[in-house]
């Protein structure tokens, strides 16, 4: 079938493995992402508060440096469990943000156009496609969240010395384990949503809307019944619990409301939910997202 | 699976059989939920080019996206190239292509890029799958559009796409599903001059699903004709069309029982088709000098005499009046 020869003519070569065959879609689709000026410089604005991180881990490792600039060692921010947390939350809002620009058209267009069948007809198999799609997001995550924290993290491991690197090790395990868990998170309910809503705008919007509805209404359930078990459903308020676990700094007994009867003031200590709570209902989530992509990813919809 | 696997390797180590039917239907039935779509499905199908034939909701689509493994039989099982449609389904797919029926395509982008991305996901290298994307495209007719976004195609060229990436990885068997819906004249003629050749070429065996008996008979030269889900005729069109060779379509005036009996003592099988016509099917030794005789015995005008062999549409309004079996 040479472009001069106009004949039919089949396949004899090498085929590539079948498990590498879902980096295809990643592959392609990064192509589409990137060609998008506004996206490629919204993600490079991405990486400037790691640039951050690894300015301050180096400050206080360079004592000219500090001497130059006539800053005191002790004015700096401390590098210890909560400057990695504080770093990972803070990229993990990039991280939403990425989402919420690459992740609703990714199987919403190809619904649309009916394109699954065309991947499906192949060697390839629903479970590739969504692992292809999911991929897409993960590996753009990464790049912005645990990647770079680990490297920067070595970094320090690096300036301090070995004996810092095995004393912290955990948090390293937080910052991986962390922003897994919400980058999984992240690219399981795009997809589910890119699924369930054809068309981007819609599919955007309604992302958002996942992330803050039941932020506000659970917002809503705390105040009015003084309690903080309303926050299992802010997928927010869920992963900043699960962060503080990983990191060690999570505390239970955290919030106080005052209440006002007639004239006399009174404190209430309000308990977070436990650790499990938010851990099992991350999960449940997940469960969810499967369950829908399961339902709507198919070549046809069958019409019983 | 090892990078030096090839498709026709795949193919060869799977093969059980050298001369495996290629579609091989045993006993296929599917239902959505209660309502049965295809019911016992048997035969098995050999020609290069199998045309499959049918009203709407005959379950013409469903059998195709049965044997590319999109739903499950309820009972039965069929075969492609001896392969298994219940276990062997990944590697049927791997030798097959489909150009589905509806418009199918992956928004912003070319040609090219959404047939070189097919290309890799069948499992070809990136630049193998690029140099058969351009291949394709130029084979198919798009050669000088195939940079162009594939939203701003015409249906023709979509229908035209649709065929590059459903051959880019250059399957056995290809499925094409109303392949010439919505084209124009011209754009028709082009399909099926694709479809012949790729045909002719005997490097893939088709099986083309349309509503036009016309595209059928071009191409096709076995035809499976469902009706409600069961298989009303499967037949052969070469064959069909040899066997029909000495068929007479006679137009008289007079007394055309009598005469049909006549013709009927001289051992030839008739039927009475209207006012006016005899369908006679000659037996050895019996000319059409002999009909005239017989004709000026009774007094009988044959005004008309044409040799006639049953077209797809006479085979095609059979089925659909009988329901089931074969010629």
């Amino acid at each position: 079938m040479a472009v001069y020869e106009h004949t039919y003519k089949q396949y004899l070569g090498k085929l590539t493995p079948e498990w590498s065959r879902f980096l295809v879609i990643p592959r392609h689709a990064f192509r589409d992402v990137f060609k998008s000026k506004l996206f490629t410089a919204f993600f490079i604005v991405c990486f400037v508060p790691l640039l951050i991180e690894a300015i301050l881990i180096y400050l206080h490792h360079n004592v000219n440096a500090l001497a130059i600039l006539k800053v005191d060692v002790r004015e700096l921010i401390p590098i210890d469990a909560s400057f990695f947390q504080t770093f990972v939350n803070l990229q993990a809002s990039f991280a939403f943000f990425v989402t919420l620009l690459v992740g609703p058209p990714l199987v919403a267009r190809d619904l649309r156009n009916n394109a699954l069948p065309l991947y499906l007809c192949r060697p390839f198999s629903r479970t590739e496609y969504v692992l292809g799609k999911m991929s897409v997001l993960l590996i753009l995550l990464s790049a912005i969240t645990w990647v770079p924290q680990l490297l920067l993290f070595l970094f320090q491991s690096y300036l301090e010395g070995a004996s810092w690197f095995v004393e912290n090790l955990s948090l390293a395990s937080a910052i991986f384990i962390g922003s897994v868990v919400w980058i999984l998170l992240l690219a399981l309910l795009s997809q589910a949503v890119s699924a369930l809503v054809k068309w981007r705008v819609i599919a955007s919007g309604a992302l958002l809307g996942v992330f803050f509805i039941p932020s506000v209404f659970g917002e809503v359930v705390n105040q009015l019944f003084q309690t903080r078990w309303g926050s299992v459903i802010s997928l927010g308020a869920l992963m900043k619990n699960v962060t503080a676990g990983l990191f060690g700094t999570f505390v239970q007994a955290s919030t106080h409301y005052t209440n006002w009867d007639g004239r006399v003031g009174h404190e209430i200590i309000v308990n977070e939910p436990p650790l499990w709570a938010s851990w099992f209902a991350l999960f449940v989530v997940c469960c969810i997202c499967l369950a829908l992509l399961s339902r709507k990813v198919k070549a046809y919809e069958v019409v019983r | 699976m090892a990078l030096a696997e090839t498709v026709q390797e795949h193919a060869i180590a799977r093969n059980p059989a050298d001369f495996a039917p290629v579609i091989d239907l045993n006993d296929l039935s599917v239902k959505f939920g209660r309502r049965p779509i295809l019911q016992n499905l048997q035969g098995e199908l050999r020609g290069r080019a199998i045309g499959l034939l049918g009203p709407n909701g005959a379950g013409k689509t469903t059998l195709i996206h049965t044997l590319l493994g999109f739903h499950l039989p309820s009972s039965g099982t069929a075969q492609i190239f001896g392969q298994d449609i219940r276990t062997d389904a990944k590697q049927i797919r791997s030798l097959v292509g489909y150009m589905p029926e509806r418009d199918s395509y992956i928004a912003k982008m070319s040609a090219v890029h959404f047939v070189r991305l097919m290309a890799e996901l069948s499992g070809l290298p990136s630049e193998a799958a690029l140099e058969r994307a351009h291949e394709a495209l130029f084979y198919v007719g798009l050669g000088e559009a195939r940079y162009r976004s594939l939203d701003t195609y015409s249906l023709g060229m979509k229908q035209l796409a649709k065929l590059a990436q459903a051959i880019v990885h250059g399957p056995r068997l290809i499925f094409l599903d109303e392949p010439t819906n919505g084209l124009d004249p011209p754009a028709r003629q082009r399909m099926i001059r694709l479809v012949r050749e790729i045909r002719d070429s005997g490097k893939a065996n088709i099986v083309l699903s349309s509503h036009l008996l016309r595209d059928v008979e071009e191409c096709c030269e076995e035809i499976l004709i469902l009706k409600e889900g069961r298989l009303a005729v499967y037949c052969n069109l070469e064959e069909e069309r040899k066997s029909n060779r000495k068929f007479l379509l006679l137009e008289t005036r007079g007394d055309q029982d009598k005469f049909a009996k006549a013709i009927g003592g001289l051992g030839c099988e008739y039927a009475i088709t209207g006012d006016h016509r005899v369908k006679i099917v000659l037996q050895g030794g019996i000319e059409v000098r002999d009909l005239y005789r017989i004709a000026s015995e009774y007094d009988v005008q044959i005004r008309r005499l044409s040799y006639k062999r049953d077209s797809l549409e006479d085979i095609f309004l059979k089925a659909m009046e009988n329901g089931h079996g074969g010629l």
